[in-house]
């Protein structure tokens, strides 16, 4: 009988069972930002603690930083409090930072692939949810919290039980307009917002297989949307293209051998799997959510649920969701009207994203009436982007071009909605007051569906935008 | 390494109903500008409290010390600070029809136990304190029951964390310290750290 990949990887890193039945887990890359290491460090240094293996451990800063005047001192007392603690920490400690000003300053889980520290066959942890983005790579990543990020500084191990694996093919071929977040939102949607807790995810079929990594970067970005912890998608020849000549990738000949090892981690395919779910990628259409979890999402052209009509269980949630948004059951999520347009996030602020928001954009302005700003992953992604002219497509249009972090996805920095805004965003998470005003709305979408709904003022869909640039091209 | 054992947790106990709360609710990302945990217990529910409504603005339910939530409670973010912020409010224990995995695991890890009952128990429970909220439920960790005047139910919770709770290896950074060197021995035969392929 065959393996999954992450029995393998699980396996290969499995220092010991534990008194109370967990596995003590070796985690082989640690990835640190200000937000939830403060308390972390303090802990450590109260029990007289060192960081275990500084030279498996890096920091940057995303959160917080602003992403327009990132001049020091930061204006936000606090936020620079929490700079200088992880500068002092990481000087103190050993660990690299990539720091303001640095070309590798970005979304942590931007910048682990980007700089070739995330590899297939590792385990990597992050105080972070959104640490399962690296499971594109075949890498088995999981999202901690500030007591486990003591843990692995301390010990460079986590206490964990063991995961089911529920393997998620992806049929068919995915039509122009429709998007590796549209996939996502489906599979949420289908399989609930606690429908992966004790599983992890299995990403595949050759819808999948066809994605870039930055695609697959996307779907494994949002499993913790629907409960799993850990979502991964087997290394191929796209993985390891993608890591070749990267700054922390092997170098020369190294690098085949590691090809080797990285492709012997892999899903056998024999491998038993736990459950099985297929979703037909032919049938996908551009997603937008209406409500205020990630899985209350509708296809473009279609209409939001009547709670009479659902089950009782479902019925408070989405009578609760109706209201806060201010919809109505029935009405069409096509023609929403928008104030804010973000694209941005560790879910899709690479490259490829802001290509693909720029095609729409091109030669069009934003409504009058919305405020858009793009604020690309990393300072990497932003500088590639601009030599390629992106940025001057984004400001033509009316979009304003910022600096790398976190931003409106969870306003912790100044960019924020204010009021009852409504928020076409590129981001992960509509849950209640998450960009940053109590009363905001947040409608989830691909950044090409928020370049489209940018110009148009409303939910539009953006194939209809594509066919013109098809037809202009 | 702490050796405090919880076995259990009695007190009144605070409704708070819905599927899916998650945890930029419980405690909003603004409040996690900080560098300690001290004083989150103040924003605890910060916007879903400017509904006077909620349970956490209700005179009765202060000083509450178990906490009753529906399914999926802490989903989203893997903020340590939500369950950090309950249990300095004064939450001792969580009684529900489940968790988010890394909540959990938080809350675990603070020594802040939550046990799994039915959708039809929770809701007897919340009716009960509701009608009542001076009524004592009692949490028996150790037992894996939970109590109220008359009523009393079964709950689980998964093993690892029921002995971590109730042998008092909760707080397990020092369990996981004192095999050192069998961890530095799992690293020296792992390729990526060594370099050799």
């Amino acid at each position: 009988m065959g393996q999954t990949l992450l029995q393998k990887v699980w396996d290969a890193h499995t220092v010991r069972r534990l008194p109370t039945g967990q596995t003590q887990l070796f985690i082989g890359l640690h990835l640190v930002h200000e937000v939830t290491s403060p308390q972390a460090f303090d802990m450590i240094k109260a029990r007289g603690w060192r960081v275990a293996f500084p030279n498996r451990t890096f920091a940057t800063v995303d959160h917080i930083v602003p992403t327009a005047n990132r001049q020091r001192p930061f204006l936000d007392t606090m936020a620079e409090a929490m700079m200088s603690s992880l500068e002092r920490n990481c000087a103190e400690h050993g660990i690299p930072l990539y720091n303001i000003g640095s070309e590798h300053q970005g979304i942590v889980h931007v910048i682990g692939p980007e700089l070739g520290l995330t590899q297939p066959g590792m385990t990597i942890a992050c105080g972070d949810s959104h640490t399962s983005t690296h499971g594109a790579f075949g890498a088995v990543a999981f999202g901690i919290g500030t007591s486990q990020v003591r843990d692995v500084l301390a010990s460079q191990c986590l206490a964990l039980e063991p995961l089911k694996v529920r393997r998620i093919e992806v049929t068919g071929r995915l039509a122009s307009g429709v998007y590796a977040k549209d996939v996502i939102l489906e599979i949420i949607r289908r399989l609930g917002v606690k429908g992966g807790a004790g599983y992890a995810y299995e990403y595949a079929g050759p819808a999948v297989d066809r994605m870039t990594m930055d695609e697959r970067m996307t779907i494994c970005n949002m499993s913790i949307e629907g409960a799993a912890r850990v979502g991964y998608v087997n290394p191929d020849e796209t993985t390891f293209a993608f890591l070749k000549g990267r700054a922390f990738a092997p170098q020369g000949t190294q690098f085949e051998a590691a090809t080797k090892y990285w492709r012997s981690r892999a899903s056998d395919p024999d491998a038993r799997y736990d459950d099985h779910v297929v979703i037909d990628g032919d049938q996908l259409e551009p997603t937008v959510t209406w409500g205020i979890n990630p899985g209350q999402s509708v296809g473009v052209t279609g209409t939001l649920p009547d709670p009479r009509a659902a089950s009782k269980d479902d019925q408070a949630g989405i009578e609760e969701a109706l209201q806060f948004m201010g919809f109505d059951a029935g009405q069409r999520i096509a023609g929403t009207r928008i104030d804010v347009a973000f694209i941005g996030s560790c879910t899709n602020s690479r490259l490829s994203d802001l290509r693909e928001a720029a095609r729409v954009v091109r030669g069009h302005r934003v409504a009058p009436s919305v405020k858009a700003l793009v604020v690309p992953g990393s300072e990497g992604v932003r500088h590639a982007a601009e030599r390629e002219g992106l940025h001057e497509i984004f400001q033509r249009a009316g979009f304003e071009w910022r600096g790398a972090g976190c931003s409106m996805c969870l306003a912790m920095n100044p960019d924020r909605l204010e009021g009852r805004q409504v928020c076409a965003s590129s981001s992960n998470r509509n849950f209640k007051g998450r960009q940053g005003s109590p009363t905001g709305r947040t409608l989830l979408m691909s950044p090409a569906m928020v370049a489209a709904a940018a110009i148009a003022g409303e939910v539009v869909d953006v194939r209809t935008r594509l066919a013109d640039v098809e037809v202009t091209a | 390494m702490s050796v405090s054992r919880i076995a259990h947790v009695s007190g009144r106990a605070i409704p708070l109903r819905g599927h899916d709360i998650d945890t930029d609710r419980i405690i909003p990302a603004r409040y996690l500008k900080a560098v300690s945990f001290e004083g989150l217990e103040a924003h605890v529910f910060a916007d879903d409290r400017s509904d006077p409504a909620h349970a956490f603005n209700q005179l009765q339910y202060q000083g509450a010390k178990v906490l009753l939530v529906n399914r999926n409670f802490g989903c989203g973010s893997s903020r340590e600070h939500a369950p950090q912020a309950l249990q300095r409010w004064g939450i001792g224990a969580i009684v529900g029809e489940g968790y988010s995995e890394i909540f959990f695991g938080n809350s675990v890890q603070l020594g802040l136990p939550c046990l799994t009952v039915s959708h039809d128990d929770v809701k007897r429970l919340m009716a009960a304190c509701e009608a009542d909220p001076t009524s004592v439920v009692d949490v028996d960790v150790a037992g894996l029951t939970v109590r109220c005047g008359s009523i009393a139910l079964k709950a689980t919770m998964p093993k690892p964390a029921y002995e971590a709770l109730t042998t008092g290896l909760w707080d397990g950074t020092g369990m996981l310290l004192d095999n050192f060197e069998q961890v530095r021995q799992l690293a020296s035969e792992l390729p990526y750290v060594t370099g050799s392929w």
